[in-house]
């Protein structure tokens, strides 16, 4: 399906521009974070890639072959669970993916087994704590084994440990072939896990850098600002 | 997982399918449309298992007021239909609903009371005098006010009595728009005078310190009268077996099971089927 | 107060002499009422559904009045029934007037209201929530709303359990439609009018008790098997 063509995509709610007519090409390859401060239209602009809105202007294409629908997943800042076993939720996705019912069991269980939910399969996902739901979402993405994920903030409402556990299951999904694409507003995190940075201000896209590069030497003003802003608490 | 989701089903569809399951409809019944002072004192209750028991026929019984028996029956809703209000039986007939009408049976009416009796009527044998002074003495008084036979017996009576009663009522002429037991209910509460037949009285429990005030008097015996719905007008009615019942209550064994009826020992209704002029 | 000792005694009379006119009318009572409810909830459930999952032309004007239908009064809605019923009306060649089926009927159309706005209103709440994980996997409208009803099951219950409480109270309907008939059509509750008008208020209010028990065993007993459910499903 890669690379995905953001076209001169503009969104707005209400006359209130929100995505600036932004235009990229994200190609398989590096992991690639979008960064930016609090309401710069990061979550926006992953819905309109995933598809979970529309552009009001400009496209947003898939160039490469491939099932769109299937071929990507997407792990939100909160987890989302059905009221049923964090087993049955893993499989619930499978199922919609129309994988058979033998080959969805074994997938779903190799895919708790690698996230370390194993022992808690049989339990109903709500009553699992916030960073066990969040590693179950991962699972849950991470076994219809998409071409792209894309995760909006996954650890923000998560304590030191599990965010840790997170970005390790993150590493293992992309070491499988999987593009990641992510947002977050935490610069050691990007650090840490992008390659690329796509900075986010004010809906406008105004620079894409490789990582080391946008830290030591961010090519914007916003950039600089942001960066500066943060580092005490980095 | 999919075991139990399944098991679940399947008893919930169990338990559906109980619910559901049809009650034997007997196919072999009429419909009859009768007034609900018959029903509550009970004479079907007593002659129906009787014919029944004899034709496997089985009666359904709705009661209703007079006006609306006499309405369902213009509508179709039943075979016969066995009420108490002479002339709007035979205006029924005359507009072409019904076959022909037979007398029956007839009870009386009786104007029940309280013991405190304002309008000082208690022992009087004459209904019209009992009512002129209930109006003088601007006593309470529950009427139906539902176009029952009941109903239309009273407001023939106020007639009689020379009281124009649309006009002349005051505060002290309560129009309820109730059925016989519920009128007397409020009759109860209010310590009002009440026109009543003897059936419903008979077998109404709640009476307080209300009793039979005047009796007895000609004017108040309640004629009934059993017609068969047209079946010309409406093809659907169940005319022989309407027939059946209406031949088997003027019959002498149908006439015995009415009269046989009895409340603490009291009949209620005086079987007179084939009484000239009923 | 003596009323009510009478009441009680004539209550305990009927239990527990098995009096079979009382368990004649019990039994029909509830397989009206169960039937009814069972034929709303199959309609309403789904509707209610659709409703809170759909947007479509009219959506909110088809709301307002589906939450107004919930106050129908059953009185108004025998006698409609009645003229549609009755051998005058266009329905008359069914047959079914003064019959349990038409009582059926009546209260399937009192329930139904209730049914489809409380679940709409109830799913719409889940659809909120889970709107955007379920689109990321690929569900559709109608496995959405499958999906949401299977989730939000237990709140349906209470739902369910609502549209029966209503139709076993209900007299104005079923009295009209039904024709109070003896052995035939007798409930509780035009059973419990018929006596009142007697003047056998003991009687009445004995009948009345029953029906207050059943009523209140049956929520006891739903109660149990969600408090159970729930604490297996979360």
């Amino acid at each position: 399906m890669l690379p995905l063509v953001l076209d001169d995509v503009s969104f707005s709610v209400n006359g209130r521009t929100i995505i600036d007519r932004v235009s990229a090409e994200i190609g398989a390859g590096p992991r690639t974070v979008i960064l930016g401060p609090n309401g710069a239209g990061k979550s926006v602009l992953m819905r309109l890639c995933h598809g979970l809105l529309t552009p009001t202007s400009g496209n947003i294409v898939w160039r490469g072959t491939g099932n769109e629908r299937r071929s990507q997943a997407m792990v939100f800042q909160r987890p989302v669970m059905l009221r049923r076993s964090a087993f049955a939720n893993v499989v619930y996705g499978l199922r919609l993916a129309g994988i058979s019912p033998r080959e969805r069991e074994l997938r779903a269980g190799d895919v708790l087994e690698a996230v370390g939910l194993a022992s808690v399969a049989g339990r109903p996902a709500r009553v699992l704590s916030g960073g066990e739901q969040q590693k179950l979402a991962m699972a849950r993405a991470w076994a219809l084994g998409p071409e792209v994920l894309f995760l909006d903030e996954p650890t923000a409402n998560l304590d030191p440990g599990a965010t840790r556990e997170v970005e390790t299951i993150i590493g293992q999904i992309r070491a499988s072939g999987t593009k990641i694409v992510m947002t977050t507003h935490n610069l050691g995190q990007a650090k840490r896990l992008g390659d690329e940075i796509l900075f986010l201000s004010g809906g406008r896209l105004v620079e894409r850098t490789p990582v080391d590069q946008f830290f030591t030497k961010p090519a914007s003003v916003e950039a600089d600002t942001f960066i500066r802003g943060e580092l005490p608490w980095n | 997982m999919e075991l139990k989701k399944r098991s679940v089903f399947q008893v919930m569809l169990m338990m559906l399918a109980l619910c559901t399951a049809p009650v034997s409809l007997a196919q072999t019944f009429i419909t009859v449309a009768s007034t609900t002072s018959t029903e509550q004192s009970g004479l079907f209750g007593h002659i129906r298992p009787i014919f029944e028991k004899k034709t496997g026929i089985q009666v359904r019984v709705v009661a209703l007021g007079t006006g609306q028996a006499l309405d369902m029956a213009r509508r179709g809703d039943a075979d016969v239909v066995f009420v108490h209000a002479k002339s709007a039986e035979v205006k029924f007939i005359a507009e072409g609903y019904g076959v022909k009408r037979l007398p029956v049976m007839y009870n009386d009416f009786v104007l029940i009371g309280p013991e405190s009796d304002p309008a000082k009527i208690a022992g009087g044998r004459d209904i019209l005098e009992a009512l002129r002074k209930v109006k003088a003495a601007s006593a309470p008084f529950v009427s139906r006010g539902d176009l029952s036979g009941t109903h239309m017996a009273e407001l023939a009576l106020w007639k009689q009595a020379g009281v124009d009663i649309a006009a002349d009522k005051g505060p002290w002429y309560r129009d309820t728009g109730q059925g016989m037991g519920p009128a007397l209910n409020t009759a109860s509460s209010m310590n009002g005078y009440i026109l009543a037949d003897r059936g419903t009285w008979i077998s109404f429990k709640n009476r307080g310190d209300f009793a039979i005030l005047v009796e007895g008097d000609r004017r108040l015996f309640n004629q009934y009268g059993v017609i068969l719905v047209n079946p010309e007008k409406h093809k659907h009615v169940k005319k022989e077996m309407g027939q059946a019942f209406i031949d088997w209550v003027v019959s002498p064994e149908g006439q015995k099971a009415i009269a046989d009826y009895k409340i603490g020992g009291e009949q209620l209704f005086f079987p007179n089927a084939g009484q000239q002029g009923a | 107060m003596s009323e009510i000792t009478q009441a009680l005694g004539a209550a305990g009379a009927m239990i527990f002499g098995f009096d079979p006119k009382l368990i004649e009318i019990v039994l029909l009572s509830l397989r009206v009422s169960l039937t009814a409810v069972a034929i709303a909830s199959v309609i309403g459930l789904p509707l209610g559904a659709a409703m809170a999952v759909n947007r479509f032309n009219g959506r909110r004007a088809l709301i307002v009045v589906l939450n107004a239908l919930m106050g129908l009064p059953p009185v108004v809605v025998g006698l409609v029934v009645y003229l549609l019923l009755s051998r005058a009306g266009p329905l008359g060649e069914l047959g079914i007037l003064f019959t349990p089926a038409a009582m059926v009927v009546a209260q399937t159309i009192l329930i139904l209201p209730i049914v489809a706005a409380l679940s709409r209103q109830v799913i719409e709440d889940s659809w909120q929530e889970y709107q955007e994980q379920l689109r990321s996997l690929g569900a559709g409208p109608l496995t959405s709303a499958v999906t949401l009803l299977w989730d939000t099951r237990f709140s349906l219950v209470t739902i369910v359990l609502a549209g029966f409480g209503r139709a076993a109270a209900e007299v104005g309907a079923v009295i009209i439609v039904g024709g109070n008939i003896d052995g035939v059509t007798r409930v509780m509750t035009t059973a419990i009018a018929l006596e009142t008008s007697k003047g056998d208020l003991p009687l009445a209010l004995g009948l009345g008790i029953i029906l207050l028990s059943l009523v209140l065993a049956l929520n006891a007993a739903a109660y149990w098997v969600k408090e159970a459910a729930q604490r297996r499903y979360g």
